[in-house]
């Protein structure tokens, strides 16, 4: 029976320290739990860790699906090949660029969004709504508004701020496009985010500081951003994950011309249409291992944790 | 709760498999039911449905073709194709290529050699230039559908005497832009395949060597350099649009059809397409070959177009040739040349009197047709593709001689399938 009971703080300590001690019913239990879990484990093994594995066995072959004759082992000559390719580190210095420019633009128009979404007295649903119009929309079908938005002789935005030229074919302007697109779509999600965040900011707390004379400046910095520190931290490592992979937006309004190919840009040109599954295999090892560095620094160096989870769960 | 009720559940669990494979099967079953289906892949062309019905009743039941269409974009056709046939899908039975994966296809073994009757049928009354493109290290793997090349297209009202070099067509174009008078020269600018081919006229014209013959060594010989020269003069010239970098064949047809353009160097479809876009531009709008580099040598044309090939993979390989045959016989090739603007590949089918109102321009095209620029042949063709349009981008950018050299060591990566593609 005592199992149906909620486990509390102080259980667990003693169910620790009864670890060795368990009843047989417990075992059965137990193994049952595995049992439970062991379809959802085993599937998930299938699908996420053999293609990792499998890539990064790819990565260490001469692999060209035109030349299949050709197959053999090279070992580290594809990693040698990409990290000396000049186009590689391009595309790397323009994934950065885009990453660290359109995230930190997202998080300072994310919480205004939150803040009024939070705050809004009249038309909440409305205002809510609204803001998440943009997230709703398939982002290919976004990214060809913007494109026709900024063509020569055909889009608004084009004939409104570039009469004469072409924004879409300067590396500059490119770049800032698609970094616009990428803000104007994922801002909501961000704001979505921390809005989370700032329902976890008690208003007592809030009222508190108001008599003590903070002003609204000094409540936002010094009461709600550290109680929302975690949720803070949490959209910003979705979101630099996200943007770390950006592909559909390059894809449609630049295809990568001007030096504005991102990494999965990149990768994708030389896995699906260049059929080198070596170098490409390398590739998206090598994001992987990106996105993983990205997590780790989040995680280990600011402490990022799901929002609501204890502390002592975090160690 | 012993052994009777998980007997039990084990029954059932059959019970539910073979509910879930069941009807896989007789899929499987109903697809042969009704003889031998030939699965022809191919891009999406209003009036193929017609000529693919014409066939089916002409094989009076020997085989029934299905049409299934790519997608839109060349690459996307290509990216369907290859990735079926890297996994040997047996359901795939004849192929629509562009020109250019002939030897791509081949080298890889997904495309079925053309030998004895099938091979001489293909062939007979087929123009040198698509001929050619039908051949890999000598042997026969596809059969020429139709061609396509591009014209220079002018404006009658603005210009007496179509351009015959490139130094002509610029100076004209200055000389209308000091009157007040659209003076542009279009071509297609963007960083894709379409700046290559600009590119390549311009090589094609001169002679030029981009690779060596059998496509395994990057040549770049010093035709090329001057041909890089050339396209750099006119990037530079000041008689092209602003948005040269990323004008591809519709933003060209659209910018010349709005009337403040000159020239277009561009494919037939323009022809029709101007007709209905803007009457008033179409009535001046005259056509002719493509400008060389030196006075008194013609240019040359680099072309474009679509073969047939048999999947190795095809169960029914006799019955997908004869397909074949019949989908670009002489009749079908004239009926989709009139329909759907697609310039045929036997020459016959120029002479036929249908030709005449719907391709004015047949002669100058067969013309073309006879001596054209091929592209570089050779398996990597996509990598080559890629660097060169990469590399060529923006044209104004080049500097030729290092331009050449910095082509060689890529193109030469490239061929090879070494280096990062861009």
């Amino acid at each position: 029976m005592s199992a149906t009971a909620t486990p509390t703080a102080p259980d667990e300590s003693t169910r620790r320290s009864g670890r060795h001690r368990l009843s047989e019913g417990k075992r059965a239990e137990r193994r049952l739990g595995w049992l439970l879990c062991a379809p959802a484990a085993i599937v998930m093994l299938a699908v996420t860790g053999w293609p990792i594995i499998y890539s990064v066995w790819l990565s260490l072959q001469r692999y060209d699906l035109r030349f299949p004759h050709e197959r053999e082992f090279v070992g580290l000559a594809n990693y040698v090949t990409v990290l000396t390719s000049s186009y590689w580190w391009q595309a790397f210095g323009v994934t950065l660029l885009i990453t660290v420019v359109s995230v930190a633009i997202e998080l300072v128009l994310g919480m205004a969004l939150a803040l009024v979404m939070h705050w809004a007295i009249v038309g909440r649903g409305l205002v809510r709504t609204v803001t998440l119009v943009p997230y709703g929309i398939v982002t290919v079908v976004a990214a060809f508004s913007w494109r026709f938005a900024w063509s020569q002789d055909l889009g608004y935005l084009a004939r409104l701020f570039s009469p004469e030229g072409a924004p879409l074919t300067e590396r500059a302007s490119a770049l800032a496009i698609i970094v616009l697109a990428e803000v104007w779509k994922t801002t909501p999600f961000m704001a979505l985010l921390l809005m989370a965040g700032l329902a976890l900011v008690p208003g007592e707390l809030l009222r508190a500081a108001a008599m003590d004379g903070a002003s609204a400046w000094q409540r936002f910095t010094k009461v709600i951003v550290p109680v929302m520190k975690p949720a803070i931290l949490v959209a910003l490592l979705f979101r630099t994950l996200d943007a770390f992979r950006v592909f559909d937006n390059i894809f449609v309004l630049t295809a990568g011309a001007q030096g504005t190919s991102s990494v999965s840009m990149l990768t994708y040109n030389n896995l699906i249409k260049g059929l080198n599954l070596g170098v490409g295999a390398t590739m998206s090892v090598l994001i992987f291992i990106a996105v993983a560095v990205i997590a780790f620094v989040f995680v280990k160096g600011f402490g990022t944790a799901a929002p609501g989870s204890d502390r002592d769960g975090r160690r | 709760m012993g052994g009777p009720t998980r007997g039990g559940r084990r029954a059932a669990a059959m019970l539910g498999v073979a509910a879930l494979v069941a009807p896989a099967l007789a899929a499987c079953g109903a697809a042969t039911d009704d003889g031998i289906v030939i699965n022809l892949y191919n891009a999406p062309e209003q009036n193929l449905g017609k000529v693919v019905e014409t066939c089916n009743q002409r094989a009076a039941g020997r085989y029934r073709i299905v049409l299934n269409t790519l997608p839109r974009g060349a690459d996307g056709q290509r990216e369907q194709l290859v990735r079926r046939l890297a996994a040997h899908d047996s359901d795939m039975d004849v192929l629509g290529l562009d020109i250019t994966w002939t030897p791509e296809f081949a080298e890889a073994g997904w495309i079925r050699e053309w030998t004895g009757r099938h091979k001489e049928e293909a062939e007979r009354d087929v123009l040198p230039g698509p001929l050619a493109s039908t051949r890999w290290k000598g042997r026969s793997y596809a059969a020429a559908k139709n061609s396509n090349v591009q014209l220079l297209w002018y404006r009658s009202d603005l210009v007496d005497q179509p351009p015959a070099t490139w130094q002509d067509m610029i100076s004209t174009a200055q000389r209308l832009q000091q009157q007040g008078k659209p003076g542009t020269v279009l071509l297609t600018g963007a960083q894709y395949e379409g700046l290559f081919v600009n590119y390549n006229n311009i090589v094609g014209a001169l002679d030029g060597h981009i690779l060596s013959e059998d496509g395994s060594r990057a040549v770049m010989d010093d035709a090329t350099v001057k041909a890089l020269e050339v396209l750099r003069d006119f990037a530079r010239s000041g008689v092209t649009s602003p948005s040269l970098t990323n004008q591809r064949e519709d933003d060209v047809r659209l910018a010349f059809q709005s009337g403040n353009a000159a020239f277009q160097i561009n494919w037939p479809f323009v022809h029709p397409a101007t007709k209905a876009g803007n009457p008033q531009v179409f009535q001046n709008m005259k056509w002719a070959p493509l400008p060389g580099v030196e006075p008194g040598k013609p240019g040359r044309a680099t072309i474009g177009g679509a073969n047939y090939g048999v999947s190795a993979y095809s169960r029914h390989p006799e019955e997908a040739f004869d397909a074949v045959l019949c989908l670009r016989d002489a009749e079908n090739q004239k009926f989709q040349a009139v329909k759907d603007g697609l310039p045929p590949t036997l020459a016959s089918v120029y002479d036929e009197p249908e030709m005449a109102e719907a391709y004015p321009m047949r002669d100058v095209i067969r013309e073309q047709l006879r001596d054209p620029a091929l592209r570089p042949m050779t398996p990597a063709y996509q990598n080559v593709s890629t660097v060169m349009s990469t590399v060529l981008s923006p044209p104004s950018a080049i500097d030729p001689k290092a331009t050449a050299d910095r082509l060689r060591e890529e193109l030469q990566a490239a061929i090879e399938s070494k280096g990062v593609l861009p």
